[in-house]
């Protein structure tokens, strides 16, 4: 191999002069294929769901969401105060007894109608959550929609197999549950959270972020479409006050928690000594680690997926890449010139690889994380792409000659920002992919099957992949280590944190 | 020239199945519309080696093909012609006088086509013929029971052997990878396809199924993409069986224009070697400028 890499490394140097450069962009240009919005309404303004119904907030207040990718409010959504979440968390204890004494198979049949109106409204709430949240109609449409409809499916199967999954013991639901999501996958979220606390005979208020309340607004009315009785779900919108409101309020049983790493602590603290059940889904600095065996085109292939999706707003984006000196300067070169290749611009167009930026909060974190990263001396990379006039962008960027004491080696950017640093041995690479206060995921490229199995144990991550990225299933559990949380979501250890254990024999 | 190359030349880098197939997919869903469908569509034609490798051949058969690749469409001259008809060797003569100062080139199959199970002398003097009588390009195809026994230098060898044969003929080289069966396979034979000299990397005979697929095409891009970076050389792709529809077609030239790039964009380093799929394209060529699709009586079955 090394004879081999040697070689391509000498003659991609000679490339780098530039003698013999690839052209993109002139021969054949894509048309714009922009996915049309005129297949469904967004009301002026939106109310909270309370016990089954859109009511008017107590606080009389709303506030406006935005579309990123122009900056442009799309409409109105209720500010819940204290009281409104008062007034929903009643709901769903009052619902409470009657959710739970329904059979396993009639919970079932509720949630298989939920996923399969979300089937027959797929593309309706694509568009909306493209519109809502800046990310690519190609992502919603093949990747958040389909998964948020195969939650509620696999989480129907369940439903009434409960006491399978827990062999002499007795599965009880927990109660009322508090569920606080981010604004990255709004719908997926929610269906991550809300499957398995209805599978699991639990009733629900749930706080969508601030910045994308949309899509759970709409998920609200399939709830209706599909019958579900009042108060089992509840949604309350807002900012921090709502959530923090919520997260406290004495008659919730668990609280489930999706988000930064300094809001869940201080969830967990404000829960502590209550008997509240609780998990949480944190932050990540997830590591790539490329040895030289690796396939290295799909390996680049991986690499983008796992920085540049969904414009790295993603809690277990591989943010830091790991890879082998020996291959660096090639790899490095191939990933350049990839990057170049990734289509920014209108989200709803078809074409489209990279989205808005979701806020200009989080636009402003990423600028001030790279510049972090151009100060303390790291090399920038960016893709030369034309960025649109308005809304909220930033182009594809990766700093190489970065150090593990950057900042950019360690704080969660949350953005389309890919720091790399080299190792040489795999235990060098194991100890540089955990040297972080996270722990979510990682990813492991190379050939070599027992190198696999011996990374994968000591990689001090929830989900390792091994050569692919960023690959979701509602089978699959998912969930961090250290400061990424703890509690899985999917598969029987996501249905876990939806039941409380007793003791003795089953029924069934 | 024929000394045989040390193995170790031959060593590629692995191929993920499972990610090739995915990003081979995800390019696949590239939505291609109004005027980039037209100029696509467009070039597909100019791309095209209007192809019939038949048992029933015959000189009237070859020549009503020829007429179809110089003008496929005669009532509309924005359409261009194909770039070559591919034929079996005994019918250059015919194919070569019917295409005649046109610019539609022959290209003519040749080392025992499509099995190449026949002695090396046999393949030179083939090649050295159909070349004599005005092909001037060969698809040859490569010895697979060498390369899947391990004998990669003798693979090497011959395709050197057919390239001096060939002289200013263009060597289009057939990989089958439907009987390489594996990317690794596949990504081997490139490699020794481009160290032996070819000017074009060709998918499959069309008699061995599966005959062409985006994966693997996409794999044969990237290492042309890899071998000109190092060599400056452009090696050409040709994908060849099994293509029949205008959306695959625009899907590969998707492929060719997100991973080779501009350079390639163009029947001097990509073709189609298909029969059927070039009224498919005329048919949406007529539907993009008419709104309305035609029946399939309406283009000449040629």
């Amino acid at each position: 191999m090394s004879k081999e890499t040697e070689k391509s490394n000498d003659a991609a140097a000679a490339s780098a002069t530039g003698s013999h450069a690839l052209q993109f962009g002139t021969a054949w240009q894509y048309e714009s294929a922009t996915e049309g919005t005129d297949h469904f309404e967004i009301a002026e303004r939106y109310d909270l769901f309370v016990d089954g119904e859109f009511v008017a907030p107590q606080s009389g207040e709303y506030f406006a969401t935005i579309n990123p990718a122009t900056g442009e409010p799309l409409c109105e959504v209720a500010s819940a105060n204290a009281a409104d979440v008062d007034r929903a968390v009643a709901a769903a204890k009052a619902a409470l007894p009657g959710w739970k004494r329904k059979s396993g198979d009639e919970r079932a049949r509720y949630l298989f109608r939920i996923a399969r109106i979300l089937q027959e409204r797929a593309r309706e709430f694509a568009c909306l959550e493209t519109l809502d949240n800046g990310k690519p109609i190609a992502e919603t449409r093949d990747v958040d929609v389909p998964l948020a409809a195969q939650h509620f499916f696999y989480h129907a199967g369940w439903a009434d197999k409960l006491d399978l999954l827990f062999p002499g013991r007795v599965p009880v639901p927990v109660g009322v549950i508090g569920q606080v999501i981010p604004w990255n996958f709004p719908l997926l979220m929610a269906a991550w959270k809300i499957a398995p606390a209805l599978a699991g005979g639990n009733t629900v208020v749930l706080k969508p972020a601030e910045t994308s309340p949309l899509t759970a607004l709409r998920l609200a009315e399939v709830f209706q479409q599909a019958g579900l009785p009042a108060g089992v779900v509840n949604f309350v919108t807002g900012d921090g006050a709502t959530g923090q409101a919520l997260v406290r309020h004495p008659d919730l049983d668990k609280v489930a928690f999706t988000g930064s790493t300094e809001v869940g602590k201080d969830i967990q603290q404000a829960v502590a000594g209550r008997g509240v059940d609780l998990t949480l889904e944190l932050g990540g600095k997830a590591a790539h680690i490329v040895f030289e065996d690796a396939a290295i085109d799909q390996a680049v292939e991986g690499v983008v997926r796992g920085i540049f999706f969904n414009q790295g707003h993603v809690c277990c984006a591989g943010s830091r890449l790991l890879v082998q000196e020996s291959v660096h300067d090639l790899f490095v070169r191939k990933l350049a010139r990839r990057m170049e290749r990734i289509r920014v611009g209108n989200p709803l167009d078809k074409n489209t690889d990279m989205g808005a930026i979701h806020s200009a909060a989080q636009l402003a974190r990423i600028e001030e994380l790279v510049a972090a990263g151009v100060d303390e001396g790291a090399t920038l990379h960016q893709s030369s792409c034309e960025l649109p006039g308005q809304g909220f962008w930033f182009a594809p960027t990766m700093f190489t000659n970065v150090a593990l004491s950057h900042r950019i080696a360690r704080e969660e950017i949350f953005g389309p920002v890919l720091s790399v640093l080299t190792f040489r041995t795999p235990e060098e690479a194991v100890e540089k992919a955990n040297n972080t206060s996270y722990g979510l995921s990682a990813g492991i490229w190379t050939d070599k099957g027992a190198r696999i199995l011996w990374l994968a144990d000591r990689l001090r991550a929830g989900v390792v992949w091994n050569n692919t990225f960023n690959r979701f299933d509602a089978a699959s559990p998912f969930g961090g280590f250290k400061e990424s949380g703890f509690g899985r979501e999917g598969g029987r250890a996501g249905m876990r944190a939806y039941v409380r254990l007793q003791d003795g024999l089953s029924a069934g | 020239m024929s000394q045989s190359s040390s193995p170790v030349e031959f060593r590629v880098p692995p191929v993920d199945a499972v990610a090739l197939e995915t990003r081979a997919a995800a390019l696949g869903t590239r939505s291609i519309k109004r005027a980039a469908k037209i100029s696509g569509l467009k070039l597909a034609v100019a791309m095209m080696d209007l192809t019939t490798l038949e048992g029933q051949d015959s000189p009237g058969k070859v020549r009503q093909l020829c007429q179809k690749a110089k003008r496929p469409l005669p009532a509309r001259d924005e359409v261009p012609s194909c770039a070559a008809v591919c034929v079996y060797p005994d019918l250059v003569p015919e194919a070569v006088a019917a295409v005649a100062g046109s610019g539609v080139a022959v290209a003519s199959v040749a080392t025992g086509f499509p099995a190449g199970r026949i002695d090396r002398a046999f393949k030179l003097r083939e090649v050295e013929r159909a070349v004599a009588d005005g092909a001037s390009e060969i698809d040859m195809v490569i010895d697979r029971g060498a390369f899947l026994s391990g004998r990669y230098g003798e693979v090497y060898d011959e395709i050197c052997a057919v390239k001096a044969a060939c002289g200013a003929a263009h060597l289009k080289v057939i990989l089958e990878t439907g009987e390489l069966k594996t990317y690794d396979n596949v990504r081997r034979a490139c490699r020794i396809a481009l160290l032996a000299g070819a000017d074009f990397l060709k998918t499959s005979t069309g008699k061995v199924s599966p005959a062409s697929t985006r994966p693997v095409v996409l794999l044969m891009l990237e290492a042309v993409r890899d071998h000109y970076l190092e060599t400056g050389t452009i090696v050409g792709v040709k994908a060849a069986g099994g293509i029949r529809t205008s959306k695959d077609a625009l899907r590969y030239l998707v492929l060719v224009n997100e991973t080779c790039g501009d350079l390639w964009m163009t029947p001097k380093y990509f073709r189609f070697g298909a029969s059927s799929l070039l009224n498919d394209v005329l048919m949406q060529l007529e539907k993009e400028r008419t709104g309305r699709y035609q029946r399939p009586v309406d283009f000449s079955a040629d």
